[in-house]
Order: C-alpha cells, then sequence, then structure tokens
C-alpha cells in the first residue's frame, strides 16, 4: 500500500512539474507576443534606428542580421560539408581521428562570447578590418561549424553501408561514391540541420557585439553595389543585427520606450526563429519523400 | 562522336603497354585524390581555427601575468576589481559565476529529470507530441529575448517580493535555469532511452511499481548520463553572456547575498572589452578572465569524458 501511494505521489509531482515546464513556455511566447506583436508595424520593420537613442525601426538591423546568416552560411557549409565528409568517410579510428574530434568537441563548448573575443582580437586589433560583416560573418562560422560538422557527419554516417559499397563495386571513387550517392540519400538530414543552426545564428548576440559591431548605420538600399561604402552588401560596414539590437536597446539605449521597442522585436527575432524551426521539419520530411520516394 | 573515336585510339594505343596503364593513376584515383584533399583541407581549417583560437586567447590571457606581472594568487583571490586603478581582484566575478552556475543547475535538474522520466516512463506519447517541441522551442528562443524577458519580468518581480533593485544573482538564476532547462532535459532523455528494455521489465516483473522502477532501477543505471546532461547545462550557464549580463546588475564587488547586484566573468567582458586600449592593464586583465572561460569550458569537457569512461566500465561489468 506504502508503495502504490509512494508511486502515486511520484507521478503527481511529475505531471506538476511537467506542467509548469509546459507553462513556461506558454508564458514565454505569450508575454513576447502580446506586448511585442501590437507595436509590429510595416514602419517599425522597415523604418531607420535613430543611431542616439537606439529608438526607432528595425530595418536596417532586420536586413543585417539576413545578411549575416547567408554570409556565414556560404563560409561554413562548404567547410563543414568537407570535414562531415572527412570524419564520415576518410577518418580511420586512430588517435588522430579522436583528436580531430576532441577539437571540434572543444570548439562547439566554447562560450559565444568567447568565439566572439577571439573574433575581436583576429579581425578587430589585429587585422584592423574593423567592425564589419565580414567579421561577423567568419565568427559565427567558427561557431556555427562544430555544430554543422557534427550534423553533416552523423547524416551521412547514417546512410546504410549497403548504398556504399554498391557505389564501390560499380568502380567509383569513393568521393564520388561519397557526392553522388550517400549525399542525397543524407541530404534531409543535412538540410534540417542546416535550417536549425540558421536559427541559433539569426538569434546569436554575443559573438557579434565586438565582431559585427554594435551600429547600424543607414544604408543605401538603391545601392546594390558591394564595393560601395553606402551599399547595404558592402561586407566591411558595421552591421548590428537584430539580436544585438535587443541588448542594445535594454543596456545602453536611452529610448524612453525601450521595453516597447525590444517586446516588439523580440517578437520579430521569436517568429523568424519559429519559422526556422518549422521550416526545418517541413524542409526535411518534404526532402525525404522526394529521395527515398515513400509516401 | 569524334571524341570517341579519339579516346577508343587512344585506348588501343595504350593498351599495347599493359604495364604502363596499370600503373598509370586512373580517373578513380584521381578523383580520390583530389575529395580525399578537400575534405583534409575542410578538416585542417576546423583544427587550425580551434589551434589558433586556444593559442591567442591563452596569450592574451597570460599577459597581465607575464608583462603586468601581477601574481597569480593576488588574481584569483583578490576582490577588489578596479583596473584602472591597478587592482584585479577577478574573485567577485568567479564566484558571480560558479554562484549562478550552480544555483541554476540545482534548480534545473529536478525539473529537467522529472520532465525527462514524464518523457520516457509516463506518457512516450504525448512526450513526443508535445514535450518534444516545448523542449525545442526553449532551445530556440535566443538568448537576448530571454534577457530581455528577465529584465521585463523576473527584475521588477524580485524587486517587488524581496525589495532592493531586482537585480542579482537570483535572477540571473531564473533566466539561468529556464535556459538550461531544454539542454539538461533532452541529454537526461537520451541517457534514459538507453538504458536496455529488460532492466525495467526486471523490475516491473518483481512486482515493483513504476516509481520504484524509475527511482532504483533506470536512474541508477543512467545516472552517469544524468550527470554529463547537468554538467552541460552548467557548461551553458557559465559561458552564456547576454542574457545574464542583463539581469545580473554588473557590480564587480563579492556578492554578499543573493538579491544584491553581482557581476560573473562573462558579464564583465561584455560589458568592459569596447571600453579598454589593448595592451592595457585593464585590457589584459579582461582577457584573462576570457582565460579563466575557456579553461573552465575545457574543464567541463574533460569532467563529462571521465564521467563517460566510467559510466562505460560499469555497463561493462
Amino acid at each position: 500500500m506504502n508503495a502504490k501511494r509512494t508511486d502515486f505521489l511520484a507521478t503527481v509531482i511529475i505531471d506538476l512539474i511537467v506542467a509548469a515546464v509546459v507553462g513556461i513556455l506558454i508564458f514565454l511566447l505569450a508575454y513576447i507576443l502580446i506586448s511585442g506583436l501590437p507595436h509590429v508595424t510595416w514602419n517599425f520593420l522597415t523604418g531607420t534606428t535613430d543611431a542616439f537613442s537606439g529608438a526607432g525601426g528595425i530595418g536596417v538591423q532586420l536586413f543585417n542580421s539576413f545578411y549575416l546568416l547567408v554570409l556565414t552560411m556560404l563560409i561554413s557549409i562548404p567547410i563543414s560539408l568537407g570535414a562531415g565528409i572527412y570524419l564520415a568517410e576518410y577518418a580511420k579510428d586512430n588517435w588522430r581521428t579522436s583528436l580531430i574530434r576532441s577539437a571540434i568537441e572543444v570548439l562547439s563548448s566554447l562560450p559565444s562570447v568567447v568565439v566572439g573575443l577571439f573574433g575581436f582580437l583576429l579581425f578587430v586589433v589585429k587585422f584592423k578590418i574593423g567592425f564589419s560583416v565580414i567579421s561577423g560573418a567568419i565568427a559565427l562560422t567558427f561557431f556555427n561549424l562544430p555544430l554543422l560538422t557534427r550534423n553533416i557527419e552523423e547524416s551521412l554516417s547514417a546512410v546504410s553501408r549497403n548504398q556504399r559499397e554498391a557505389g564501390l563495386s560499380l568502380g567509383l571513387s569513393k568521393w564520388k561514391t561519397e557526392i553522388g550517392i550517400i549525399l542525397p540519400v543524407a541530404l534531409p538530414g543535412i538540410v534540417t540541420g542546416i535550417v536549425l543552426s540558421a536559427g541559433r545564428v539569426f538569434g546569436e548576440a554575443a559573438a557579434l557585439i565586438y565582431t559585427a559591431g554594435q551600429s547600424a548605420p543607414v544604408t543605401n538600399f538603391a545601392d546594390w553595389n558591394p564595393m560601395d561604402a553606402a551599399s547595404p552588401l558592402n561586407p566591411f560596414r558595421p552591421a548590428e543585427t537584430l539580436a544585438v539590437h535587443i541588448w542594445k536597446v535594454n543596456t545602453e539605449g536611452l529610448a524612453t520606450n525601450a521595453a516597447q521597442l525590444s517586446a516588439a522585436a523580440s517578437a520579430v527575432l521569436i517568429i523568424a526563429v519559429l519559422l526556422f524551426n518549422l521550416g526545418a521539419r517541413l524542409l526535411g520530411n518534404f526532402l525525404y519523400r522526394r529521395v527515398t520516394a515513400s509516401k | 562522336m569524334e571524341q570517341t573515336n579519339f579516346q577508343l585510339k587512344q585506348q588501343k594505343t595504350q593498351s599495347n603497354d599493359w604495364s604502363a596503364r596499370l600503373h598509370h593513376a586512373t580517373r578513380a584515383t584521381r578523383e580520390d585524390w583530389l575529395g580525399k584533399s578537400i575534405s583534409y583541407l575542410c578538416i585542417g581549417v576546423i583544427i587550425l581555427v580551434v589551434a589558433s583560437m586556444l593559442w591567442f586567447i591563452t596569450s592574451k590571457g597570460i599577459a597581465t601575468f607575464t608583462q603586468n606581472h601581477v601574481s597569480l594568487g593576488k588574481f584569483l583571490t583578490g576582490t577588489n576589481w578596479a583596473p584602472d586603478q591597478g587592482k584585479i581582484g577577478a574573485l567577485p566575478m568567479i564566484v558571480g559565476s560558479f554562484a549562478v552556475t550552480f544555483a541554476a543547475a540545482i534548480v534545473a535538474t529536478p525539473f529537467a529529470v522529472g520532465t525527462a522520466i514524464f518523457m520516457t516512463e509516463i506518457s512516450p506519447n504525448k512526450g513526443r507530441k508535445l514535450l518534444q517541441p516545448v523542449i525545442e522551442l526553449l532551445v530556440g528562443i535566443p538568448s537576448v529575448v530571454y534577457g530581455f524577458i528577465g529584465l521585463a519580468v523576473v527584475v521588477p518581480f524580485m524587486r517587488s517580493i524581496v525589495g532592493g533593485s531586482g537585480f542579482g544573482i537570483i535572477s540571473a538564476t531564473f533566466v539561468l535555469f529556464v535556459m538550461v532547462l531544454p539542454t539538461i532535459t533532452s541529454m537526461t532523455v537520451d541517457s534514459l532511452r538507453a538504458v536496455p528494455r529488460h532492466f525495467k521489465e526486471a523490475s516491473l516483473a518483481l512486482g515493483a511499481t513504476r516509481w520504484q522502477t524509475v527511482s532504483r532501477v533506470i536512474l541508477r543505471s543512467a545516472t552517469p548520463g544524468i550527470l554529463t546532461a547537468v554538467i552541460f547545462g552548467m557548461a551553458r550557464a557559465f559561458g552564456e553572456a547576454l542574457a545574464v549580463q542583463m539581469v545580473i546588475g554588473n557590480a564587480a564587488i563579492m556578492p554578499k547575498n543573493l538579491i544584491s547586484p553581482a557581476s560573473t566573468l562573462t558579464s564583465q567582458l561584455t560589458t568592459g572589452i569596447g571600453d579598454t586600449i589593448d595592451g592595457t592593464l585593464p585590457n589584459n586583465a579582461l582577457w584573462s578572465l576570457a582565460l579563466i572561460l575557456l579553461l573552465m569550458s575545457l574543464f567541463f569537457n574533460a569532467l563529462v569524458r571521465v564521467i563517460a569512461k566510467r559510466g562505460q566500465l560499469k555497463h561493462e561489468r
């Protein structure tokens, strides 16, 4: 009888814990959306920020976030693809491989602020590039590489051995087998991983404060020549992203409506991240159906 | 057409010399060589990044001791942080970082383990359909948003309950608790799922209740995994910068209680590094803080390895 009562009690407590966890998430989302969404207007999404107080729209920041995301992905996907193929296909089971794996582990567990400081030291202090889109994108790449590499390696290794052997027995090289046979099969998993990491990159701020900078100079959106100083595509201009903007408005901003501004910006950020999560799932499922021909 | 003829001709001439053909690299070999070089290059880039990161931050971090001749003992135990006046005692930040980390882990672990038990043992169906997305969403929320909610909700709440400014270790703990919760939960779920099925079945067959099975069999055999999960959570809490910086108050003084403004290594770094000049003592001192962060991250990594090894030994026996 006693054991049963304990069992009942434990179950009730666990149910309460779960309710609390779900409640926390609901509260977080509801709070951001309810306090933020009413202030998200077209003007807010496209307007420019007052450089002094930090008040005003988030148009430039929103663009910067996406631009940095695209650049980061352009740099990090090829590198992590190569590294993932190395680990899944070429790496032998020896001390060198385990050293490489630990190095990747170390990189993935480093706090993002440390990664950001390294980027700051390397690009802003040593190479004197200054706070710029490119510094930020490379810092984000450092931050993104280990996770993406691990994801790609796992997706590649999960493909059945038979496929590999079939490719090799046809006389294809290992590389051709990997690129032509294994990669397409592993693609759904890889794409899901990429989109999820895009969500993480999109919301990252600590690695960007001292690399991409905390100012968003007003750019001329009619000028798409990457070499022009005023062009939004110029990789050497400072670029405050949406996440950094939220941080800045809250800590250093002088805007009188800071809470309102950051609630609205947070709402935009959260919706973007949710879309990334949802997109990862849908895209992964879609590609899986396409590649495997299953319904 | 012409090309194939040409190739045929070439093959004919080649076939006269079998030994030359056999010793020549085929297209597949060359392709493999190229592919191998590409993938070696990529992994090389990552290794280079890690190595230079460790090297740069270490060499910057030890400059305080080698160039400015601050003694390591004084740096680690000094309680006075005023780099402008040459006083760099880092203990307030070290204590702050460890305090928020342990507090967040202590609060989050019961919640995480409870949720994980629910997801694996009590209602796997609801766990997959309801809680898995909840955990993923909690992971997905950016840290600045956590910081903002901490600033907008937790800080005023603490202010109204205990008075004072509301900034401090307890507010940071609240924010970090929610941030590490999904990390610990999802890893605990993995380790609970890894417990062999027959353990559970044997226990239930002996007439044990579900809770007896969970608490005495499943949790016991998943302990190394749960510990690893908690350490990962602590590593995340220790390294979290912006969310903590927004709610802790950033006063570089020894924390006397949980409700007065304090600071952590990360919060001091984010606020300070932009205001100091490269190469000066205040700047070097900040890099030393970054070095502590780096070393702690390596330490957490090593700890996870040790636990994993121990856990393996136990299972093998």
